[in-house]
């Protein structure tokens, strides 16, 4: 076409008012806002696939030959045995703090006999998993991303995987296992140190009735809110271990990658223990009604 | 063998097509996002029992040919033969059985770093050779890093406790645990000191001269050391090989890019080192 069949615009001349060309400035921003959101989406989608894929892939190669036991043993130790202080004595302290909090509460309507099976069902179901979920993904879930992180930007897992050796299977699948196992016995430690730290807030400090504390806590609390607990510890353990050891083996770049994926790491770790928490108790209270047990009512 | 100097075809570089090879690579080709080829169509043949030298400028493609070798990544297309068998469409445990003919000493050698240099050199032997009592292990570990000249006070040193130089014997030792029949070096000698890289370069050279029938690949961009060690040679540039000879054909090369890379890499007293220091 000829340039000068072209219809030209006339050049503006002086101010040019804002409102000039202002919807259609809006509207690419509102398309772009929705492209960013929906590429947003599509990656967290793929995300969740991959994270799926490789805790998939690190459990079924944890049953296959050669079983690496030992590796199990030094994880379940690194992750369980190293975070038994801690765990101790958070649970302490979240059993003292509840049970003043919750008699100062009960104490309005004179109904702090019952201090002791509140804190305790607390605690089990809720706290104790969540807690030790988050102090265990921060401690050892932190380790693990920068171990396995800086094992791949050093080439170990090349030298791992040039030795013939899979390194899915040493790294991944034992601190997967060793995570699922440990996570209940740290969260049963937390209960129990709770509760004790509760009885002495009760009986040391506010002088409550000994007898009375024992058996409406025995009255109220039922083994099954016990389980529960351990249960969703469990997946907690399975949800850290599967996000920071694939956070962990997709490092990328030196010492500033594996920084960068610890904190990414970490970060996903406690948000998905908080997350999973909610939706981990909906589920479990479907399955009492479900199977009519005298669960949430 | 004789190794010619390899004229220039539409598909890369042709091979010498001599059947005793321990690497064969036909027309390989490799890209990751289907449209530009990192690899573009390289053939090469490495002769078994020699020290043959992969060089070539940066991101030329000498990391991802080494990746192809060791079957850490698929070609889009072509075929790699380990000592006669076609690895392309090997499973995982096919790949992982014939990784055990390969010893390999990585950049910054790679150690283990929570282990202690006698079990990284251990490592190996308890992953593929369970039936050895663990006594054999040790003793079997001891007498490939005194191979390696580590001294015998440095065995129970941790990677963090010693010099760059130690931890390539240590590498080293580790990668001649299982006795493989295929050595290979990536860039061994980066960043080291002079001296440091001598000491490497006659590591290489003498390693290989004990070992009879050992096949050993060094990829480097350092024509100084690869001439000093090298049987072969074969320049890659652009995921293509450019020439594949001795280190005096590539004296005698009227290829401009190879004058160029030799007249900058190497120095004029080095043309007297060309003839072989391996017993060929």
């Amino acid at each position: 076409m000829n340039q000068e069949s072209i219809p030209q615009l006339p050049k503006p001349t002086g101010f040019v008012p804002w409102y000039l060309g202002a919807r259609d400035r809006f509207n690419r921003a509102f398309d772009g806002f929705f492209l960013w959101l929906a590429s947003q989406f599509r990656q967290f989608i793929v995300d969740i696939g991959m994270l799926a894929r490789f805790g998939i892939e690190g459990f079924k190669l944890f049953a296959t030959r050669p079983f690496r036991w030992n590796e199990l043993v030094i994880h379940m130790e690194f992750i369980g045995n190293k975070s038994i202080g801690i765990i101790m004595m958070s649970g302490l302290f979240t059993g003292m703090a509840l049970a003043y909090q919750i008699y100062l509460g009960f104490k309005i309507v004179n109904a702090t006999s019952l201090v002791g099976p509140t804190v305790g069902m607390g605690i089990t179901r809720e706290l104790g998993p969540v807690l030790t979920g988050l102090i265990v993904a921060a401690r050892a879930g932190g380790a693990m991303t920068a171990r396995i992180g800086s094992m791949r930007v050093t080439e170990q897992i090349d030298a791992l995987e040039v030795m013939g050796v899979n390194p899915l299977q040493y790294l991944v699948s034992p601190r997967l296992v060793a995570a699922v196992l440990v996570m209940p016995l740290l969260t049963a430690i937390f209960d129990f140190m709770a509760m004790f730290g509760c009885w002495l807030i009760c009986i040391k400090l506010l002088s409550m009735d000994e007898a009375s504390f024992f058996d409406r806590t025995y009255l109220w609390l039922e083994p099954y809110h016990i389980n529960e607990g351990l249960f969703k510890a469990a997946i907690f353990g399975l949800f850290f271990a599967v996000i920071c050891t694939y956070r962990g083996y997709n490092t990328k770049g030196g010492a500033e990658g594996v920084g960068t994926a610890t904190n990414r790491g970490v970060v996903l770790s406690m948000v998905m223990v908080i997350v999973a928490d909610f939706f981990l108790t909906q589920m479990i209270n479907t399955f009492y009604v479900v199977f009519g047990m005298n669960g949430w009512k | 063998m004789e190794v010619k100097v390899l004229e220039d075809t539409q598909a890369g570089v042709a091979p010498t097509g001599d059947a005793d090879s321990a690497i064969s690579i036909r027309d390989l080709k490799k890209s990751f996002d289907g449209r530009e080829f990192v690899m573009n169509g390289i053939s090469l043949e490495i002769p078994k029992g020699k020290i043959t030298v992969l060089i070539g400028y940066s991101g030329t493609g000498k990391s991802v040919l080494l990746k192809h070798i060791l079957g850490l990544l698929k070609p889009t297309s072509g075929s790699i033969h380990i000592l006669g068998q076609d690895i392309t469409n090997m499973n995982t445990r096919q790949l992982t059985k014939l990784r055990n003919s390969f010893g390999m000493l990585f950049q910054y050698a790679a150690l283990f770093d929570d282990m202690s240099a006698l079990e990284n050199v251990i490592f190996p032997l308890k992953e593929h050779r369970r039936e050895m009592s663990r006594a054999e292990m040790v003793d079997t570990a001891r007498a490939r890093l005194k191979e390696s000249g580590l001294d015998e006070k440095h065995f129970n040193k941790q990677p963090s406790e010693m010099s760059g130089g130690m931890r390539k014997r240590v590498g080293l030792a580790r990668a001649l645990a299982l006795d493989p029949a295929i050595l290979i070096y990536d860039e061994p000698t980066t960043g080291l000191d002079p001296v440091l890289t001598e000491m490497v370069d006659n590591l290489i050279v003498s390693t290989h001269n004990a070992r009879k029938g050992t096949t050993s690949v060094v990829v480097s961009h350092d024509l100084y050391a690869a001439f000093r060690i090298a049987d072969y040679v074969a320049m890659l540039d652009s995921g293509r090989v450019l020439l594949h000879g001795t280190p005096q054909d590539f004296l005698d090369s009227d290829i401009d890019l190879v004058k160029r890379f030799v007249s900058k890499g190497v120095r004029k007293e080095l043309q007297v080192h060309t003839d072989a220091p391996s017993e060929k």
